[in-house]
């Protein structure tokens, strides 16, 4: 008689006549979506969530997640997932909850961009023989440079140049938090910085003590629920930074439910075993930008200016504006993530329909920036949903220094995005405290598979930049003469700065 | 611009013989060999003063002697002229006094050609069979794509000699520089020989960087201490040369220090590395098959 | 080329050099600039301006004499040459700024130079294509050796000589195109095309210059008063910003010159100029030439003498000096540079900034 149960969204389909028995995929399953009674069945609370776990493990690729085909009457206003989701609330009373980055079908900017290339009047550049340079260095930059003579007539530096974190290519990995993915999927993601030459970042879950040896390469992060903050992180750090907002939920804190609360996640955090981290919306220290540059300097002093701090801010509407804020409050880096940034939770609602694309925020901050004379004050970072080395190429044509990267990591850790992170069931054990999980992943393996998403995007940015003529990165960076667009409008470009194809 | 005309050799000329607004060339008995000692005197050639000549003019000029029979040429007073012997096939020699302009010998199929004085750019630019001797510097882009014969340049040579130079069987090409050469040295070499002796690297770094990058195939010898810095060690492997190696340097040197009235012996004495790719597909783990 | 002792030549000698790169160009550009050539008003700067309508030509003139002492005012001498057609009305004024607009501290310069940009960018059809003491250029369209001819160029006598014939791709061949680009006694003309062209003009523009020229090449003249007048850098770390050493290179050079190479990558990124080049530019005390970072067009250089000869090929340079002393190719990145006799101190900035001393 159970008529008010939200319909599930797949089905899972065994070919009972290859399958071995072997039941991996029911050991395998972090959702207990599927029962052995015989033979592999789904279990009757239709818990799959289509994480893929089961097909890659299946040895006689027996198993399939299939879309469930129920059918709805089409309609143009009131989708399917609506539908869906609407009777969940009735059922809940509820907060309708999600993981990764905004899934609805809203313009994505970069598909609409493309690169030049070089031709007879300009020559390409060979990146497979020629050197090609994308070192970048993130920090603040002094306006200029002032030289000054030693005893032997030498040319010596005389300008103070502030700390900089030096990455071997212009690719970082987004904050993950301890607590919203796994130490050994956190472990994995440190393990390719070092071997890339790049860097990682904490999150507002502190830093792990076996972490400790990977944190000359991290940045810590200081979030409004400052978790895990205390000198010796801020001392051992690349650099830090003071999370304002993220992309996908922008104007609240993060959110790790108390299921991902088990005893080690206790211990970084400092709070009890099981309950909710819902970190403030605001840092109850900054209520206006003069209380920013405040905290900026206090940790400034506290680690005695050794590294740069910056700030990371959800990309929202004013974003111009604030930057320029942030950068003359002292920030040296700038982390904006767009509205397709990625989380382990957050309401739907908000990841779903607040924030702007990072496109357009990178192309406004670094605009506004240049018109102040400040943009060497401050490195900026871009993320949200940044998928290829195209969008690599392409964001920082539009001005960004370097891109954090998270979806992409996870993917390449093995994540198939079924945005259920935050149930802590992960079967891929990243996303999980559950230790039968976690314990699958291998971070030797991991750490070499998200290193190779590195090089080869590196290598593909590469041959992007041999095609362009240039042999060094900042010569890219910023040159929306590189870019031209196809299918935008007027405004879109003028806010981008880039030219109708064709022009 | 007229010059005083030179004698002439008559042998075998032809009345096709095309004599350009008689600027440069005329028609005279009896033979005028000003040819440097040496070389084959007696033998009958054509001279030409190349004086205030476009290159249009002066290389069709050859070009048509070449057809009317002629096969040995002396341009004086040559200064900027491109594309000089560049598309002849057959083995003609030409001596150049004067700076040649860019492309001397390009696609060349044949001609020995020796230049008293500097050259340019593209010197040997996807040559083909022949020989080109250069008694002073040479510039960037030598041998770009060359595919036989060989060159030898007494003095200096530029940036990215001998690129994609290539080799089949019995048809192997040589460049051989006397002093030191510029970045990208033998890049992205599929065969034959490069040699650089920096004779006159005076405390001078014998090459610059990305020497042999991207090899694969071919080898480049390097004289005296070098820098690994330098070489492209993730494509090339370097190794110091045995004896046999030496002997078959010596036949390459040969000719060389002959050209240049230099003593093979003391070429010789100093160590040579030997610059080998370690695979003859460096790139073939790049791509996601 | 550049006597170091100042002794004049007249221009036939240059053009004599650049006929023979003749084959270079596609006659749609060519240009000179000359130092020492106007002896009897040294002091002051001589604007040659274009205008392509008479309106253009009164109000330029309205403008300069409403805005600057002039001292004399005339059209430029030119010859009737075939290859230069349909020329735009040129005249030179000798001026001064008046000392009402040089309030106590003010430079000099700068003051010069707005009037310049203010000209360019808002008189329609107006360009000011020269702006400094005692040297001028002289560009049109055709080949550089009939420009020379039509600008009477035999006439002039100077120390320094510059040439440049243009084969333009990307932008239409026009009179204000050709090069030299020139600001104050900054001449350069170029071989070869900037790829970082859009991130150096955005960089550029944060410090007020005006790229109005539409060519690539206004970039290299406005980023060498930038880093060398205005930031105050010998001319050799300047040729250390604009076309960086590597930073394999960089990473085993002696520490104190590690952090010297590495602080001007840094800061001047955006500045770092990419894609083929060979750049001449010459200056009221000398003349500098450099290569890009990886040598992908031709420079050579040579002496005689006194001399200083740079050109694109050995063949430009023995057309005028059949037997030079030395001859030599500059290492990419590695700028040629000759002084004037007395000169050798780069100017320092208005901050006061220490610099090192450079000699010939």
């Amino acid at each position: 008689m159970a008529t008010n149960k939200v319909p599930r969204d797949f089905k899972v389909v065994v070919d009972h006549e290859i399958c071995r028995r072997c039941q991996r995929c029911v050991r395998g399953c972090g959702f207990d979506a599927l029962v052995f009674e015989g033979r592999v069945k789904e279990h009757p609370t239709n818990q799959c969530v289509a994480c893929g776990y089961c097909m890659a493990v299946c040895p006689e690729a027996a198993i399939a997640v299939t879309e469930n085909p129920m059918a709805y009457r089409h309609h143009g206003a009131w989708t399917p997932a609506l539908r869906r989701s609407t009777l969940k609330q009735a059922l809940t009373g509820g907060v309708l909850l999600t993981g990764m980055g905004n899934e609805l079908d809203y313009e994505m900017v970069f598909d609409h961009l493309l690169l030049d290339a070089c031709q007879v009047t300009n020559p390409s550049i060979d990146p497979l023989r020629e050197p090609m340079e994308l070192r970048t260095y993130l920090g603040r930059k002094p306006d200029q440079v002032e030289v000054e003579q030693d005893e032997k007539g030498q040319p010596r530096l005389k300008t103070d140049i502030p700390p900089q974190v030096k990455l071997e290519t212009p690719i970082t990995f987004a904050p993950m938090s301890y607590g919203s993915i796994s130490l050994n999927a956190q472990k994995s993601l440190a393990l390719a910085a070092k071997e890339c030459g790049i860097m990682w970042a904490t999150g507002e879950g502190g830093l792990h003590q076996d972490l400790y040896e990977y944190a000359d390469r991290a940045c810590v992060q200081v979030a409004s629920g400052r978790f895990g903050v205390h000198s010796e992180y801020l001392k051992r750090a690349a650099a830090i930074e003071i999370k304002i907002g993220q992309g996908a939920k922008p104007g609240i804190g993060g959110h790790l439910p108390g299921e991902k609360v088990p005893l080690q996640v206790s211990e970084a955090r400092m709070v009890p075993i099981g309950t909710d981290c819902l970190s403030p919306a605001p840092h109850h220290d900054i209520y206006s930008i003069e209380d920013l540059r405040q905290l900026i300097y206090a940790l400034k002093e506290a680690v005695d200016y050794s590294k740069p701090v910056g700030v990371k801010i959800a990309a929202v509407h004013n974003v111009a504006a604030i930057a320029s804020g942030i950068v003359r409050a002292g920030a040296d880096i700038l982390y904006l993530d767009g509205f397709r940034g990625g989380t382990g939770a957050a309401p739907t609602i908000i990841r779903d329909h607040v924030g702007i694309p990072i496109e357009l925020a990178i192309a406004a901050v670094d605009d506004r920036l240049r018109e102040e004379g400040i943009r060497n004050h401050c490195s900026l970072i871009a993320a949200g949903s940044i998928r290829s080395s195209a969008d690599l190429a392409k964001i920082i044509a539009l001005g960004a220094d370097a891109v954090a990267i998270g979806t992409a990591a996870l993917i390449a850790m093995g994540c198939h995005v079924c945005q259920r992170c935050y149930t802590g069931n992960c079967s891929w054990g990243i996303t999980t405290q559950r230790p039968e999980l976690t314990r699958r992943l291998d971070p030797m393996v991991r750490a070499e598979m998200v290193a190779n998403l590195v090089r080869a995007w590196t290598e593909e940015l590469k041959e992007i930049l041999g095609a362009l003529g240039v042999n060094a990165v900042e010569s890219l960076r910023g040159s929306r003469e590189r870019l031209r667009a196809v299918g935008l409008t007027k405004e879109t470009m003028d806010v981008l700065g880039v030219k109708q194809a064709g022009v | 611009m007229l010059h005083t005309p030179l004698p002439f050799c008559t042998r075998g000329v032809s009345p096709r013989l095309d004599v350009v607004g008689a600027l440069a060339v005329a028609r005279g008995v009896g033979l005028c060999c000003n040819l440097k000692p040496g070389t084959q005197t007696g033998c009958p050639h054509v001279r030409i003063d190349a004086s205030g000549l476009h290159y249009r003019k002066l290389n069709k000029m050859v070009r048509d002697a070449v057809a009317a029979g002629e096969r040995h040429f002396e341009l004086v007073n040559v200064n900027g002229q491109r594309y000089i012997g560049d598309g002849l096939d057959e083995e003609v020699t030409i001596q150049i006094h004067g700076t040649p302009g860019n492309d001397l010998g390009a696609f060349m199929n044949g001609p020995h050609i020796t230049v008293h004085g500097n050259a340019q750019d593209g010197v040997a630019n996807t040559m083909n069979r022949g020989e080109i001797i250069v008694h002073g510097h040479a510039g960037d882009v030598i041998g770009y794509g060359m595919r036989g014969g060989r060159v030898f340049v007494r003095g200096d040579v530029g940036y990215r000699v001998g690129i994609h130079m290539k080799a089949y069987k019995t048809q192997v090409p040589v460049i051989i520089a006397g002093g030191c050469a510029g970045d990208f040295f033998g890049e992205y070499m599929a065969g034959g020989t490069l040699i650089l002796l920096g004779l006159n690297r005076d405390g001078r770094p014998l090459v610059g960087d990305y020497c042999a990058t991207g090899i694969h195939g071919g080898e480049i010898i390097l004289r005296g201490q070098i820098d690994e810095f330098n070489i492209a060690t993730n494509h090339a492997r370097i190794a110091l040369l045995d004896d046999d190696q030496r002997q078959a340097l010596r036949s390459h040197l040969h000719p060389f220090c002959q050209a240049f009235e230099l003593d093979a012996d003391q070429v010789l004495d100093d160590r040579f590395y030997r610059l080998t790719p370690i695979s003859h597909r460096p790139f073939g783990g790049n791509y996601a098959t | 080329m550049m006597h170091r002792r100042r002794q004049k030549c007249s221009g036939e000698t240059i053009m004599k050099s650049i006929a023979l790169l003749h084959d270079r160009s596609n006659g749609l550009g060519g240009g000179f600039a000359a130092y020492g050539i106007y002896p009897e008003l040294p002091d002051h700067y001589a604007l040659h301006i274009m205008a392509y309508s008479d309106v253009a030509q009164r109000r330029t003139q309205e403008y300069v004499q409403q805005h600057l002492l002039v001292e004399k005012a005339e059209p430029i001498p030119t010859r009737a040459h075939p290859g230069v057609v349909d020329p735009p009305l040129l005249w030179r004024y000798f001026v001064l700024p008046r000392p009402a607009d040089l309030p106590e501290g003010a430079d000099e310069a700068d003051v010069m130079i707005r009037h310049v940009m203010t000209i360019n960018e808002t008189i329609e059809g107006a360009f000011v294509f020269s702006s400094g003491r005692n040297m001028g250029a002289f560009k049109a369209v055709g080949y550089a050796e009939d420009v020379g001819r039509f600008y009477r160029l035999d006439e002039y006598e100077g120390w320094t000589w510059i040439a440049h014939g243009r084969f333009p791709t990307n932008t239409p061949g026009w009179w204000g195109g050709a090069h030299p680009f020139t600001l104050l006694d900054w001449a350069v003309i170029h071989n070869g095309e900037i790829s970082s062209y859009g991130i150096n003009k955005r960089y550029l523009e944060g410090f007020g210059y005006k790229c109005t020229l539409l060519t690539d090449t206004e970039v290299m003249a406005y980023l060498l008063d930038l880093l060398v007048r205005k930031h105050g850098l010998p001319m050799e770390i300047a040729a250390d910003a604009l076309a960086a050493p590597f930073w394999k290179v960089i990473d085993r050079a002696p520490e104190h010159q590690q952090e010297l190479l590495r602080a001007l990558r840094l800061v001047y990124g955006p500045a770092l100029v990419n894609g083929p080049f060979a750049i001449i530019f010459g200056h009221s005390r000398g003349m500098v030439g450099f290569n890009d970072r990886i040598k992908l067009r031709p420079m050579v250089a040579a002496e005689h003498g006194d001399v200083l000869y740079i050109a694109s090929e050995e063949s430009a340079i023995r057309e005028i000096c059949p037997s030079p002393d030395r001859v030599w190719t500059p290492k990419a990145g590695e700028p040629v540079v000759g002084w004037l006799e007395g000169e050798g101190q780069p100017q320092a900035a208005a901050a006061g900034t220490q610099v090192a001393a450079s000699t010939a």
